[in-house]
């Protein structure tokens, strides 16, 4: 319980209104900044408030703790960019932990006393935040490439999934009529706790951006649960904060998949993958080399390109950096076109290519490049494989059907930079290779960049 | 009077979660991952929960959780305040073309 002294409740009070101008500042790059201070300021009040509340006798244990939480939170705050996604996936692990933590300490402090209805939240609060906490660390494991990445499925997975979910709400609802069942409390947070590793066993590195939502948006709910517990409407606020953006991304991912939301909520990841590609036959495509490509890029007036997490893997940003400033000073126009699912969790294209110095105003999302693909002159496709893939528009058979996509096929030339011709991680071939207006350069996409740039600035000295 | 608590809490939830929606469909997909670590560190506000289990002493239990849920909670209040300002930091608008 947070009883409060009128100074505490009004800390608490400047506190939800900061969080919630934090988030209305990062409405736009210009005022975002100002949005991580309001939130900052937030906190420090918040947690200072908190320190003069009269029930704390011994402040030992926690300047230890609030000392530790920011040795350990400084480096985390300072992970490379690119490590981005795991960073926010073990983040909601800590998270939910504090949430699950706390709750069982809550649990135990009130047994055999708890009304039904403070039962119910608690529950609420340990479930979900129990499966949190695995699920978010594994999938950090996944992501940090500690675990396979490769989706792990077996016969009835669903079925067992459910069934461990059914069995901890049975448990749950049974401690609500009888809480002095104080043995069933571990097997409940236990069985969470297992559910959450089973429900990310089946998730590939594709469907990691929706579920680092959806963990995310459980996070948020669990920590506004225990808001009803201790009975903190700080705490209710930030929870729904936090729970109501991540269900926002969660919604949108799941739309930018083609997937229901419910698809997306009952754990039915992952089945894209099992959908085996067709028999692939070997048909003709039309390849090129740096020199080519750099050919067509500098006789162009508009090029679009669009990456996607093969840019990411081959850390070839920066290369695309130089690659837009040796095309922009020759005068050609030359924007980014970002899908809501490219990378591994959203937003990731953003931060990599904000963090190689591209202006945020050349990043357009879906709808809006599509609108500018039919002028471009040459569409640059790096490290991008199903967001672009025109079988979602055309072919009813295809597994990813319906998918939203980036018509890259809708601009004169079409340059894919890839590997080899191997089906990205899907597994769905790509008619997009194999089309008139389309060349491939295979290679590595960082190499390859610094070798289409090399030819472009080498060219350009040769004349002057 | 657990049932007069109880509504307070649910109004403010409802409010809360109805102006959330509205902030946040607001923030551009640009800055979308900032806006998970954000909300991610401004949800270590858990903290003050724990401070409180682990300052109270009722318990060696709760002691004991509450210190370390006061880590768990202050890594991510530090360590997502500080990425959050680095990427914003890098989304930089183009430069006025030069003459």
């Amino acid at each position: 319980m947070i009883p409060g002294t009128p100074l505490i409740e009004i800390t608490y009070l400047v506190a939800a209104v900061l969080f919630i101008l934090s988030l209305k500042w990062l409405s736009s790059p210009a005022t975002a900044r100002h949005g991580v201070w309001a939130g900052e300021i937030g906190m420090v009040l918040a947690v200072a408030g908190t320190l003069f509340y009269q029930g704390i006798v011994d402040y030992k244990w926690i300047a230890i703790a609030l000392v530790l939480g920011a040795i350990i939170g400084v480096p985390l705050g300072n992970v490379q960019m690119t490590a981005v996604p795991q960073r926010t996936a073990l983040s909601h692990a800590f998270g939910a932990l504090c949430v699950t933590l706390v709750g069982t300490a809550e649990f135990y402090l009130r047994a055999p006393h708890v009304p039904p209805f403070m039962m119910s939240v608690l529950s609420l609060e340990v479930i979900l935040g129990g499966l949190t906490v695995t699920g978010s660390l594994m999938a950090a494991g996944k992501l940090q490439e500690w675990l396979p990445q490769r989706p792990i499925t077996y016969k009835g997975q669903n079925f067992v999934n459910l069934a461990m979910l059914a069995v901890a709400i049975g448990l749950a609802v049974y401690l609500v009529h009888d809480p002095s069942a104080m043995r069933l409390y571990p097997f409940m947070v236990g069985i969470a706790l297992v559910f959450g590793v089973m429900l990310i066993i089946p998730i590939g590195g594709a469907d990691m951006p929706t579920v680092i939502s959806l963990l995310n948006s459980y996070a948020g709910l669990s920590a506004a649960a225990m808001g009803f517990v201790l009975n903190s409407k700080l705490l209710i606020v930030a929870g729904s904060l936090d729970g109501a953006s991540g269900f926002i991304l969660s919604v949108n991912m799941s739309k930018a998949m083609n997937r229901s939301f419910t698809n997306v909520l009952f754990g039915a990841f992952g089945q894209v993958q099992h959908v085996a590609a067709g028999a692939v036959e070997a048909r003709p495509v039309r390849s090129a080399t740096p020199e080519e490509a750099a050919a067509i890029l500098s006789a162009a007036n508009k090029v679009v390109i669009v990456p996607g997490y093969g840019m990411a893997v081959a850390q070839a940003q920066h290369k695309v950096r130089e690659l837009y400033d040796t095309l922009t000073k020759r005068g050609v126009d030359v924007t980014f076109g970002i899908h809501p699912v490219a990378g591994r969790m959203p937003g990731h294209m953003n931060v990599l290519l904000a963090e190689a110095d591209i202006p945020y105003d050349k990043l357009l999302d879906m709808d809006d490049v599509n609108g500018d693909l039919p002028q471009a002159d040459v569409a640059l496709v790096i490290g991008a494989n199903d967001v672009t893939n025109p079988a979602a528009r055309s072919d009813a058979s295809s597994p990813i059907y319906g998918m939203p996509i980036i018509d890259v096929d809708k601009a004169r030339t079409v340059m894919v930079i890839k590997r080899s011709m191997n089906p990205g991680f899907a597994g769905i071939d790509n008619p997009l290779y194999y089309l008139d207006n389309t060349l491939m350069l295979f290679g590595d996409a960082k190499a390859f960049v610094g070798s289409i740039v090399r030819e472009l600035t080498g060219a350009s000295g040769a004349h002057a | 009077m657990i049932q007069a608590d109880l509504f307070n809490s649910l109004y403010v939830f409802i409010l809360a979660a109805f102006i959330g929606f509205e902030v946040i469909r607001r923030v551009s997909p640009l800055l979308h991952t900032p806006l998970m670590s954000l909300t991610n560190a401004l949800d270590a506000i858990a903290v003050v929960g724990a401070i409180i289990l682990a300052g109270e002493h009722k318990s060696q239990l709760a002691s004991v959780l509450g210190t370390i849920a006061i880590v768990a909670a202050t890594s991510n209040a530090v360590g997502g305040f500080i990425i959050t300002d680095r990427m914003l930091k890098m989304f930089k608008p183009s430069k006025a073309p030069k003459p």
